[in-house]
């Protein structure tokens, strides 16, 4: 395996495309801002623009750290599963997740600043006179209150940026410390699993439960769906795994990868395939005994989204989350088609995002669809941290984990 | 399909079955079949086979399935029989997609498992010859069928040259009958031994 490019370099365009994304949210965030905050706003009309300013902050942080958090999520359940197949690739992975610290902390600020800041029309949970004659609410206080909320966000952040930097150290530990013996491989597999199985039970303890309630539904606070947290994490999972296809993509094009081939990418095209389905099966289950039942206090989620203003991007985002996978991914051939499969990748990342548009937007903004622009250019600052921080992490260590044991299962792999 | 003569080798090792099956491909053997006690990775690609059509079939039949669904449920719900349940629309997609799922996967899974029966011929007493019983215990069984041009000594000293540990000529019936092992004494003028 001497012969194999271990070293990425991220070329001189990748980062200046990096660079100039982060700009165009930074921009953006700044032109958002004045376009809210202007001198030409009405006094009565102050608050909910500056809550649309804080929306597009909070949906833009929020879905891309659960989309980086969505591979760490891959790594773990690989390795809880001893799944080989992934190893030649691995490295991709760990990069994309190695932007969880960075968004993390982003998220986290303005997380924070939503709710201590007192924005009540983003979180208006927080208002407590409102929530003392709110019998909803204030039955509801023991879960939505500030202390609850940040604690559960800062301990979500830095429980998930260590888990995900120990999990990388014992990776990268290989490089230069060979195992000795069979012995030392079984006890290293042994090793990671239990770290793999700690984060398991952090991450079903936040994304799959707790920490979409908290950031996302509590928005439209009166109403309450126990599917919610599982659906989002179907949404940024089937994104985070597309997401690792477009790295795995773009290294196969300049040439990295010699280890992967188009059985790793039939792969990677079966789970976006597949948890697009599943996406559609929890988006559907939520609607469809919401729409049975017809109880008002349920049916107001759905007004403004699947009827009212919001309906274009709502159907939208359901063709291109679902009918567009779904039809484009069903053949063997096109999952093993490296243009498909990051056309697709790039259709569902879009997807998702607008899932969590209209996750967000029709609570703060119930009158007009905002300016999507606005948001699109946040999202590709974004875009631009990940790019720019998965590209650095990735030429800072060898592509391939060559020592790793399982790495010869990924070699052989066949579909 | 008829009987026709064979030259039939056994091996006991993948490591020689693989090199085994290019080596008789490229010198232009017309390869019948390998039979093997277990699914072996690879050795369709080596062997030359296509995909079947059998994914295609099962996609027909998935969308036969949702079409007979939704017209069925449409015409009962809203033409024939209108029910009014709880103040819903006659026509009320989001309620039919249950069902319409499970008759896709219902019409996909059955037309399938058929459909993969006739492109094998299987069926309750089809029968079919054996080129030899140990494939379904612990050999690698090649077949090659003999053609006009290939010299039958030639052909078997090559399968031994190239690994074969056992190697006959013979006679296969290559269709199916519909009969029973135990009930049938002689096949094609020659005794029969239990399988």
């Amino acid at each position: 395996m001497s012969s194999l490019k271990e070293q990425f370099t991220p070329t001189k365009r990748f980062n200046t495309i990096a660079i100039a994304l982060m700009l165009v949210g930074f921009i953006a965030i700044i032109a958002l801002y004045f376009s809210t905050h202007g001198s030409g706003i009405a006094e009565a009309d102050k608050q909910k623009q500056d809550a649309r300013f804080w929306a597009s902050l909070l949906q833009n942080s929020v879905y891309f750290l659960l989309v980086v958090n969505a591979s760490m999520f891959f790594i773990c359940a690989t390795t809880l599963a001893w799944g080989g197949w992934q190893i030649s690739f691995r490295r991709v992975t760990e990069a994309i997740s190695a932007c969880v610290p960075i968004i993390g902390v982003l998220a986290a600020i303005i997380l924070l600043a939503i709710a201590f800041g007192d924005n009540h029309t983003i979180y208006h949970w927080t208002d407590t006179h409102h929530v003392h004659d709110d019998p909803i609410l204030n039955h509801k206080k023991g879960f939505l209150n500030k202390g609850f909320f940040a604690t559960v966000t800062i301990l979500t952040v830095v429980l998930w940026s260590l888990l995900g930097y120990k999990l990388r150290a014992m990776s990268r530990k290989l490089d230069t410390n060979p195992l000795p013996s069979i012995e030392a491989g079984k006890k290293y597999m042994w090793k990671n699993t239990i770290w793999a199985a700690l984060y398991a039970v952090v991450f079903a303890l936040t994304v799959m439960s707790t920490v979409p309630w908290l950031w996302l539904m509590s928005i439209d606070a009166h109403w309450y769906s126990t599917m919610y947290s599982w659906y989002t994490f179907a949404s940024t999972f089937v994104a985070g795994v597309a997401l690792i296809a477009l790295f795995v993509i773009y290294l196969k094009n300049k040439g990295y990868l010699e280890l992967t081939n188009t059985e790793h990418l039939h792969d990677l095209g079966k789970f976006m395939f597949a948890f697009s389905i599943f996406w559609t099966y929890l988006w559907y289950s939520q609607f469809m005994l919401i729409w049975y039942a017809n109880i008002p206090e349920e049916t107001i989620y759905f007004k403004p989204r699947a009827t009212g203003l919001y309906s274009g991007i709502f159907w939208f985002m359901f063709i291109i989350n679902f009918i567009a996978p779904l039809l484009i991914l069903m053949s063997r051939d096109s999952k093993r088609n490296y243009t498909i499969i990051a056309v697709v990748a790039v259709l569902i990342i879009f997807g998702h995002w607008l899932d969590f548009y209209q996750m967000v937007f029709p609570a703060i903004s119930p009158n007009k669809v905002p300016m999507i622009l606005y948001d699109f250019g946040v999202a590709l600052g974004f875009v631009g941290i990940i790019m720019f921080v998965t590209g650095r992490v990735l030429s800072k260590h060898s592509l391939i984990p060559k020592n790793h044991p399982f790495i010869k299962e990924s070699v052989i792999h066949h579909t | 399909m008829g009987v026709k003569k064979f030259i039939v080798g056994t091996f006991y090792d993948e490591q020689v079955l693989f090199p085994a099956v290019k080596k008789v491909r490229k010198a232009g053997y017309k390869l019948h079949d390998v039979y093997t006690p277990f699914p072996i990775h690879g050795l369709d690609k080596e062997m030359g086979l296509k995909d079947t059509s059998l994914h295609v079939a099962g996609f027909i039949y998935g969308i036969t399935g949702t079409t007979t669904a939704v017209s069925f449920i449409t015409w009962a719900l809203t033409v024939d029989w209108q029910i009014n349940f709880g103040g819903k629309p006659f026509f009320s997609l989001p309620a039919w997609i249950p069902i319409t799922f499970e008759l896709t996967v219902l019409f996909a899974a059955v037309g399938m498992v058929l459909t993969f029966c006739w492109l094998c011929q299987l069926a309750p007493f089809v029968k079919k010859d054996h080129f030899n019983p140990r494939s379904t215990d612990d050999t690698f069984v090649m077949a090659i069928e003999c053609t006009s041009k290939t010299n039958e000594e030639e052909a078997v000293a090559f399968l031994k040259s190239i690994g074969s540990s056992e190697v006959t000529v013979e006679n296969k019936e290559t269709g199916w009958w519909i009969g029973r092992y135990d009930q049938d004494t002689t096949r094609f003028g020659k005794k029969i031994e239990a399988v």
